[in-house]
């Protein structure tokens, strides 16, 4: 019985091995479909549906989505665990938001763990925190997104207000079952002011345990996939941040927070 | 020791700090908890710099390394030296020619040997001499800088019938004057009748000659050149000199008894080593000269003094032992060009340089005679004069080794005889040298073992990301018992090195003919359909009806069946070609330092070498895998496909016209010849036209998508990689049980420089979807974009090959976007990389950082990029100066990473 949990069944859109830029090492990220938010510059919006989707890729039909069980998902992870070990990498879960699959997203971690191979979690920590609790013995690090510190304007650019995940950093902050880093997406127009970026920076610095801060710039390689689902992309006029903004950013969330602060995952 | 390069720096070490810091620097734990322990004490901004790179040094674990691992600053000479190499085009020169044929003709009917050391000896006095500017190395083998001479002793007619053709051909264009066709051409005369091409064919039985003729393999190498492949003991030269080796020949001729039964010819041969090392003295004594008489005329007073040491050096070397870390660069560098002079083989390969070069550097060092900065300009210059030797070969050779490539591998780090890691200063500094000139000489190439250091690596990961194609990367915990299950000794093997693109053997004591021949896996496979026959002849032999065949085992046995046959035949040819040399062009030079030439009383060409091999390379394992696995999956286990339909679809190459390629050809002379005529036309009406004449139909898409959808060779997929696995040992099994004529065995490489390319113009549709005309795939490598799960995936899957059994190499290809190796994160998780596929006991890999816009934006103005080097195969090359289709393949080739 006690191997149960490996039968598991889960939605993934996606397993992305030789990851070098989500956490540690060298990562296979598996991505989990469906997403709570929906944030006008996701760059993976075949995520947010749970359902399963058909996207056009370069003028071919591709259905996004499969269901699998944990098992096989880690038929995949364990095939580069000789890299892992030579990298201190491991197998990272993004998405979506896995915690939307929490018996999945629980099983897939506990599994690796079994398996010796590390675990991170990409995520907003939209979710009772029962459920991230439930996770917590299995993850080594969590890759937190705090995305703005304003309810209003969270919600207004991702459909949900602010208050459940905040409230869930403080206390996955406060378990100390797991390695914190706070992430922020810098979007032109929704965060990507000095001021904004300190409160963040502030936030973070707040939580107990929590040494990097990772800041990353917006970018618009998704913006085909938007045409691919049928759907517009509102983000069209945003031009990324330039590196000069970049760093003025990154400047900013250092003076107010003191944390290790960078760029890039 | 690395505290003096804070010392120097940063003068941080003084008084008090320097005492703590020696006292504690032991003690990581101690710094690092004490940092205030600093701050209190008021220091100084210079000297709180300095802590901090100190406590940066302490992270990286390089305080406690037993080297220097900093990178040094180039010189500006350096650039220059780099700049008069690019002035002109590569030209042909004729005096070589010129001597040999005048030195031949005066030694009619005296031992052959005798008439090799005797023209040597010619050549070595009239050779024609310059120095460069600014060089502080010298020795050039022609006038003009990159150029060649030509050695009509191993062919001459492919050179006579291109003289035309060969400045303006797209790969490896030479220069060539009338002047110099007239003189050639009139030494050429000389030797019709005399080569060793022309006693290689005579010598082949006419069933290998038609196998050739057919494309089933290519010998062409060694048939139409010297051998070269092999490393000296150049640290016997470095320590004696060639007098020393001169006297050692002297010693041996003592003892001869005229009554032994070899004694003739043993005493021929030592005397004929005797007079090769004299000669090679006399043309170092010739740059002493020059070197002195350019000192004399010199104004400038810092190049005068130069000059003058220059005149010293020659003059003590290569005659004597070096003195010094720039004499011993000078004689290193003699017996470099000279090997290259004496024949025509390429793959001259300096090897552990970092190791015999080391004592002759630790001396003055310590002496203070010299600093890092000044033996790191004397590496590098001699990087650049790796740069200076040239050679011409004929027009589909020049395909098969395209990038102008000379291949001197040159290795660094690795394990002694003893097991310890023997990493130094120059394995450091060979690294930085490659990075100063960016050329594609050395083929710069790192042992990595379990215990090989991380900065070493990292290092090297460096040069990595400069684009530059270098360094390749070499697992010891593989090619030590794969040389040892060829009879090295466990102390041997664990000194090799590599020779010419990815064969390793031990230096100075292997004749290992390694690059004997391109056998073409996919050729037997055709064989099979048309049951032995070729364009009407029988060129294999019969294996029956493919239509008849009821079981995958069966018909894997008759690709079996074909593929024996055809090795045969290439051990033929291999074995009549090494016959030849034997015959025709013995080198007593090169015969001096190899063990056991001068105590067996006999050249390396008739087995003086103590290690004898010959390596013949097998590719188009990841096409033979894809191809072999598709048959056994759609015919015999879905049964949804006919061998009989399969067979019809190769040979109508899928419907895909008769040949893409040449149809490719077509519409672009037809368009030139309309556009001249006036006419307005694109290519793509004619394309149009002229798939219509070849008859391009959509009969077979059905099969080639279902082709398309068995899993292939290189994206971790047990089964079909077990199945690759077996397919290589087809070629690898079989060939181990053959022996060579110098008392040697056959030994697979499985890898294909760059003959994928035209190789695979020859080679028909394969099974695994392959239209007929296109490259094959390259090395143990996947089919170019059939790996499709990234970096890790195809490693594995590469992995997962025998490379043990391969000993003359295997050579795993991959590509890089320069985002993957960003930052030190990148670098770290680059050696990762590495050291998890030698984990694997993958044996080889190396890689070419570059993006695919810059690569096609090179296509398309290559006078912005003449610099632009990328990694072909076993070597790096200039991008420009490969033809266009191998440029395709290199920008096809999966790009990792993201």
């Amino acid at each position: 019985m006690a191997e149960n949990y490996l039968d598991t069944k889960g939605r993934i859109f996606d397993i992305q091995r030789f990851s070098i830029h989500d956490g540690k090492g060298i990562r296979t990220i598996v991505f989990l479909k469906g997403c709570v938010l929906r944030c006008k510059w996701c760059c993976n919006p075949e995520s947010q549906e749970y359902k399963i989707q058909t996207m056009m890729v370069q003028g071919k039909p591709k259905t996004i989505g499969r269901d699998v069980t944990v098992r096989e998902v880690l038929e995949t992870v364990v095939k580069d665990r000789p890299y892992y070990r030579r990298s201190s990498g491991g197998m990272t879960l993004s998405g979506g938001e896995s915690l939307c699959q929490p018996e999945f997203c629980t099983a897939l971690l506990r599994g690796a763990k079994e398996l010796g191979i590390t675990t991170a979690l990409e995520s907003m920590a939209c979710a009772d925190y029962s459920v991230i609790e439930k996770i917590l013995p299995y993850l080594d690090q969590y890759l937190m997104d705090i995305k703005h510190t304003d309810p209003q304007k969270h919600k207004e650019f991702t459909g949900k207000s602010n208050e459940l995940m905040m409230e869930n950093a403080r206390k996955v902050a406060a378990s100390g079952a797991t390695e914190l880093i706070i992430r922020v997406p810098v979007i032109p127009t929704f965060n990507a002011t000095e001021s904004e970026i300190e409160g963040i920076a502030k936030f973070a610095a707040s939580l107990p345990g929590v040494k990097k801060l990772h800041l990353l710039p917006y970018h618009r390689l998704g913006q085909d996939k938007y045409d691919g689902l049928g759907r517009t992309y509102e983000m069209k006029h945003i031009v990324p941040p330039t590196t000069e903004e970049m760093n003025k950013l990154l400047r900013a969330a250092q003076r107010v927070s003191g944390l290790d602060c960078q760029i890039g995952g | 020791m690395i505290i003096n390069y804070f010392v120097e720096k940063y003068n941080t070490f003084d008084g008090f700090f320097g005492n703590y810091f020696f006292e504690n620097h032991i003690n990581q734990q101690k710094i690092f908890k004490k940092p205030q322990f600093f701050f209190d004490k008021g220091l100084t901004s210079n000297k709180m710099k300095g802590i901090i790179i100190m406590i940066e040094f302490i992270k990286a674990g390089k305080l406690m390394a037993k080297f220097y691992s900093e990178k040094i600053a180039m010189r500006e000479r350096i650039g220059r030296l780099k700049d008069n190499l690019f002035k002109k085009m590569p030209e042909i020169e004729s005096a070589r020619a010129k001597l040999i044929t005048e030195s031949y003709k005066t030694t009619e009917g005296e031992p052959m040997i005798t008439r090799r050391a005797k023209a040597f000896l010619h050549i070595m006095q009239y050779l024609p001499i310059t120095i460069r500017d600014e060089e502080l190395i010298v020795g050039s083998t022609t006038l003009a800088p990159r150029g060649c001479q030509t050695y009509p002793e191993f062919s001459y007619e492919w050179l006579e019938s291109e003289f035309d053709t060969v400045a303006t051909r797209t790969a490896d264009p030479f220069y060539i004057s009338e002047q110099a066709k007239k003189e050639i051409a009139e030494a050429d005369k000389y030797w019709k009748g005399k080569t060793t091409s022309e006693l290689a064919t005579a010598y082949m039985a006419p069933e290998t000659i038609r196998a050739i003729n057919h494309n089933m393999f290519t010998p062409g190498n060694y048939f139409y050149n010297g051998v070269g492949h092999v490393t000296v003991h150049y640290d016997w030269v470095l320590a004696v000199g060639f007098k020393g080796i001169a006297e050692k020949a002297k010693k041996a001729l003592s003892e001869v008894n005229f009554g032994d039964a070899d004694c003739a010819k043993r005493t021929h041969f030592l005397n004929a080593v005797i007079m090769s090392c004299e000669a090679a003295v006399i043309y170092a004594k010739r740059y002493a000269a020059l070197a002195r008489e350019m000192a004399f005329k010199e104004t400038n007073a810092a190049r005068k003094a130069e000059l003058e040491t220059i005149a010293q050096n020659c003059e003590n070397v290569p005659e004597n032992g070096a003195r010094t870390f720039w004499e011993a660069c000078q004689a290193f560098w003699f017996v470099q060009q000279l090997l290259q002079i004496e024949s025509s083989g390429h793959s001259i390969s300096p090897g552990r340089f970092d190791q015999y070069m080391y004592p002759y550097y630790k001396k003055d060092l310590d002496a203070g005679k010299i600093t890092r900065d000044d033996a790191q300009e004397l590496i590098d210059c001699i990087w650049v004069k790796l740069n200076d030797l040239n050679k011409c070969r004929d027009a589909a050779s020049a395909e098969g080794f395209a990038g102008y490539s000379l291949f001197q591998n040159l290795i660094v780090g690795g394990q002694n005889a003893d097991g310890l890691d023997v990493t130094n200063d120059l394995s450091f500094m060979c690294i930085n040298a490659s990075m100063h000139v960016l050329m594609p000489q050395p083929s710069l190439s790192i042992r990595v073992w379990n215990n090989s250091p991380h900065e070493l690596l990292m290092h090297a990961a460096e040069l990595t990301r400069t684009g530059v194609g270098l360094p390749a990367y070499y697992n010891d915990e593989v090619i030590i018992p794969s040389l040892m299950s060829r009879g090295l000794t466990l102390q041997d093997a664990r000194e090799y090195n590599i020779i010419g693109c990815v064969e390793p053997q031990k230096s100075g004591k292997t004749e290992g003919w390694h690059d004997a021949a391109f056998f073409n896996m996919c050729r037997p496979l055709e064989l099979v359909f048309s049951d032995g026959m070729d364009k009407g002849e029988l060129v294999g032999i019969h294996t029956g009806d493919v239509a008849q065949m009821q079981t995958f085992e069966e018909f894997y046995d008759a690709y079996k069946k074909q593929m024996n046959y055809a090795i045969s035949l290439l051990v033929n040819a291999d074995n009549a070609i090494d016959v030849a040399h034997a015959e025709r062009c013995p080198l007593p030079f090169l015969s001096g330092m190899i063990e056991d030439c001068i105590g067996r009383g006999k050249p390396v060409q008739e087995g003086g070498a103590i290690y004898n091999f010959t390596g013949p390379q097998g590719f188009g394992i990841a096409n033979m895998a894809d191809s072999l696995y598709a048959i056994k999956t759609l015919v015999f286990d879905e049964k949804k496909v006919t061998l009989a339909q399969f067979r019809d679809a190769l040979k109508e190459n899928y419907g895909k016209g008769v040949d893409a390629q040449k149809a490719e050809k077509v519409v672009a002379e037809v368009v030139k010849e309309l556009t001249a005529a006036g006419k307005k036309i694109s290519a793509a009406e004619i394309t149009a036209a002229v798939t219509e004449l070849v008859g391009s139909s959509s009969k077979y898409d059905a099969l080639l998508e279902m082709i398309e959808a068995v899993p292939k060779f290189g994206n971790d997929n047990e089964e079909v990689d077990a199945f690759a696995r077996d397919v290589a040992y087809t070629y690898t099994r079989p060939l181990e049980k053959y022996k060579n004529p110098r008392g040697g065995q056959f030994q697979a490489g499985l890898y294909p420089v760059s003959a994928n390319v035209p190789l695979g113009a020859q080679t028909g549709a394969t099974p695994d979807g392959r239209l007929a005309g296109k490259p094959v795939a390259d090395g143990v490598s996947p089919s170019a974009g059939k790996d499709v799960n990234g970096p890790t995936a195809a490693a594995n899957s590469v992995a997962r090959l025998d490379h043990y059994i391969a000993s003359n190499g295997t050579l795993f290809n991959q590509k890089f976007h320069p985002s993957a190796l960003s930052g030190r994160q990148g670098l770290e998780n680059f050696v990762a990389l590495i050291r998890s596929y030698f984990d694997q006991k993958g044996s080889h890999m190396q890689f070419n950082v570059v993006s695919r816009e810059t690569l096609l934006d090179a296509q398309k103005y290559p006078e912005k990029y003449k610099h632009l080097v990328v990694r072909v195969a076993g070597y790096s090359a200039f991008f420009t100066t490969l033809s266009r289709s191998l440029q395709d393949d290199i920008i096809n080739r999966t790009e990792q990473g993201l």
